[in-house]
């Protein structure tokens, strides 16, 4: 029962973390159908521009994390300026390669600044624990799942109600027809990019609290984004949400329950993934698509 | 000069190479080919083998992303089992290389096919998406050796290595012996995959990339040419992974993760997308490029002395840029800035 709850806490404050991820990789697929091979660089970015504000120049954490949350949203509309828009309309392979050169590119950039060698990273998160029903659960994870829900919150806020907003959900919805209103899609992809950025960056200090370090590996999670917006359905922000934790909790009770020597806990999400692909390829809650020539 | 198609014959219709200054620039490269290994360092044929194995990936690549429009980021996996299919093979059976070869090519095309299962529901994204669990899971499958008798790495035994039955000491030194091998296979799979897309099957696989509806509609079995799209494709993996275990003798799972297969993805595009040559030209450019820095850096280090420390970051960026300026430049890849070099000098004084 203990280790059910501790698993089952992790899950979620890792599951929450992968939905602020996926949530930016579903944002920018939905608005302009890239698929953003270069995600979990930009959790490195957020996270290692946070190093840098908080203990490189010594800001005052809050301070610090806006100021490197901002700077990420500035990284993410230049690299949708710089190097997505040129390609506008070129064949599938060439944006995903596009976004694949990206990640190389600012894994270089970042490893090219600050080393490979992990660092010990900033606290901002309580490391105390509380119990629950017996088990002893860390406080940074109960705050980072706080904390992802309330930019969930924040989000749906924006989409529901702010002109930004709006206008991202008519791009999505159909693009020409947004056009023809007078919406500019190419604001709204900068958009795209900036929210991606700035989720990417939230997700990345946490992951680096909970670690209690940053280095190169965070980046890793980039790839976790995959099972995660598949299996809640590529167009689908809820489903990047609900896929989100759903990965969250079966990589966790995978590497819990199963024997650590296997490491389940990597591989299981990709198994998953194409047991998905192969039975419900738009996932549990993404657009069915029907082709016509 | 050549100014234009003047066949009077079918067999000069149906020739692979029907005009002379292809011959001859053919010949050319053939006698290069064939000269360059007595004159070169090992350094240097250290380089071309390693140029003519990814090449050989780089079209197997080629069949599966360029000529029929399935993209997988899943090569990397596909080295692999071919170079740990061979090394078990030699190193348990004690199998010679010119048998371990093709029986991994067989069974990496097999392994290949059963990836490509997917293929029959998903395409483009879906497809990408789904070649990145194979790759994971191989990965997976291998840094959890135990299962197969695999520890940190394999060693393939050395006196395996030999060509019915000659020794490739017999030879040379190994990069000597093994340019022989490396290049042999490579102008195999050229004359095959160049041919390959002259057949009815060939011509399937480029339907199927160009519209696969309507290819569907005027008699293509989708589901059989995509897996054989799939198995000709991992077919070549599996020779250069082979080709990688015995000519390294060492391997281990480092060599063919996910970053392995955008190699060769970048390999395909920087050279051409459905382009044989081009495959070549791309596995030639990104083998030289870090060669390049990393020969840069060591100039440099005297006036700079710690750019040592920076190179693997040098390497990976320029990687990167390299992808990204090609993709927004010249998206057509280096195939196609020669073509325009040659289209030039061809159609000079005029400019088309």
């Amino acid at each position: 029962m203990e280790k059910l709850i501790q698993l089952t806490m992790s899950g979620v404050a890792n599951g929450a973390i992968f939905a602020l991820v996926a949530l930016g990789f579903v944002l920018i697929y939905k608005s302009s159908d890239v698929i953003n091979f270069a995600q979990g660089e930009l959790l490195l970015i957020g996270a290692y521009l946070t190093y840098m504000t908080v203990e490189q120049i010594g800001l005052w954490w809050p301070v610090g994390v806006v100021v490197a949350v901002l700077l990420a949203a500035v990284v993410g509309v230049l690299i949708e300026q710089l190097v997505l828009r040129p390609l506008i309309g070129e064949p599938a392979i060439s944006v995903i390669m596009v976004t694949i050169g990206l990640s190389s590119l600012l894994r270089a950039i970042v490893g090219a600044i600050w080393g490979v060698t992990p660092r010990p990273a900033p606290q901002f998160l309580p490391r105390d624990t509380l119990t629950i029903f017996g088990a002893s659960v860390g406080v940074d994870k109960i705050w980072a799942i706080f904390l992802a829900l309330v930019l969930f919150v924040l989000l749906t806020l924006f989409f529901r109600f702010s002109r930004e907003g709006i206008a991202m959900r008519a791009v999505a919805d159909d693009q020409q027809a947004a056009l023809s209103m007078g919406i500019s899609v190419k604001r709204v992809w900068a958009v795209a990019w900036a929210i991606a950025a700035v989720t990417a960056a939230v997700g990345g200090i946490l992951l680096m609290s909970i670690f209690g370090g940053v280095s190169g590996s965070i980046a890793r999670v980039g790839l976790l984004v995959f099972p995660v917006v598949i299996l809640g359905g590529l167009d689908s922000i809820p489903g990047a949400i609900i896929g989100g934790l759903i990965i969250g909790l079966l990589q966790s009770y995978a590497g819990g329950y199963l024997p650590p020597e296997l490491g389940m806990g990597e591989v299981v999400p990709f198994i998953i993934l194409l047991f998905i692909l192969l039975v419900r390829p738009y996932g549990l809650f993404g657009q069915r698509f029907i082709e016509r020539v | 000069m050549q100014s234009g198609t003047f066949h009077t014959n079918y067999a000069a219709d149906m020739a692979l190479r029907p005009y002379w200054p292809q011959r001859l620039r053919i010949a050319l490269v053939l006698v290069a080919v064939l000269v360059f290994p007595w004159f070169a360092d090992r350094y240097w044929l250290n380089l071309a083998n390693t140029i003519a194995i990814a090449a050989i990936g780089a079209i197997g690549l080629n069949i599966l992303v360029g000529y029929t429009g399935q993209i997988s980021i899943g090569q990397g996996g596909f080295l692999a089992v071919g170079a740990f299919s061979a090394g078990l093979m030699a190193a348990r059976l004690d199998l010679p290389m010119w048998l371990t070869v093709p029986i991994a090519s067989l069974f990496t095309a097999a392994v290949g096919a059963f990836f490509g299962l997917p293929s029959l529901r998903l395409k483009g994204l879906y497809l990408a998406i789904a070649t990145l669990a194979a790759q994971e899971i191989i990965t997976w499958v291998l840094t959890h050796g135990k299962l197969l008798g695999i520890g940190e790495s394999l060693s393939i035994p050395r006196e395996t290595s030999n060509i019915f039955g000659i020794p490739m000491t017999a030879i040379g030194n190994p990069d000597f012996a093994f340019y022989w091998v490396t290049v042999g296979c490579l102008i195999l799979t050229v004359i095959f995959v160049s041919n390959l897309f002259r057949s009815r099957t060939g011509r399937a696989f480029v339907a199927i990339r160009d519209q696969d509806i309507a290819a569907q509609v005027i008699g293509v079995d989708l589901f059989r040419y995509k897996l054989l799209a799939f198995a000709t494709s991992s077919f070549f993996a599996g020779m250069a992974g082979a080709l990688t275990a015995h000519y390294r003798g060492i391997i281990s799972w480092e060599r063919f993760t996910i970053d392995t297969s955008i190699l060769y993805l970048a390999m395909i595009i920087i050279g051409g997308l459905g382009s044989v040559s081009g495959s070549i030209y791309g596995a030639a450019f990104m083998t030289l490029l870090p060669a390049f820095l990393s020969n840069l850096a060591r100039a440099l280090s005297g006036a700079v002395p710690q750019i040592n420390s920076y190179l693997p970051y040098m390497q990976q960026g320029a990687f990167g840029l390299a992808i990204i300026l090609f993709l927004i430049f010249e998206p057509e890849g280096i195939v196609k800035m020669w073509r325009n070099v040659k289209d030039y000098f061809r159609l000079w004084p005029f400019s088309y």
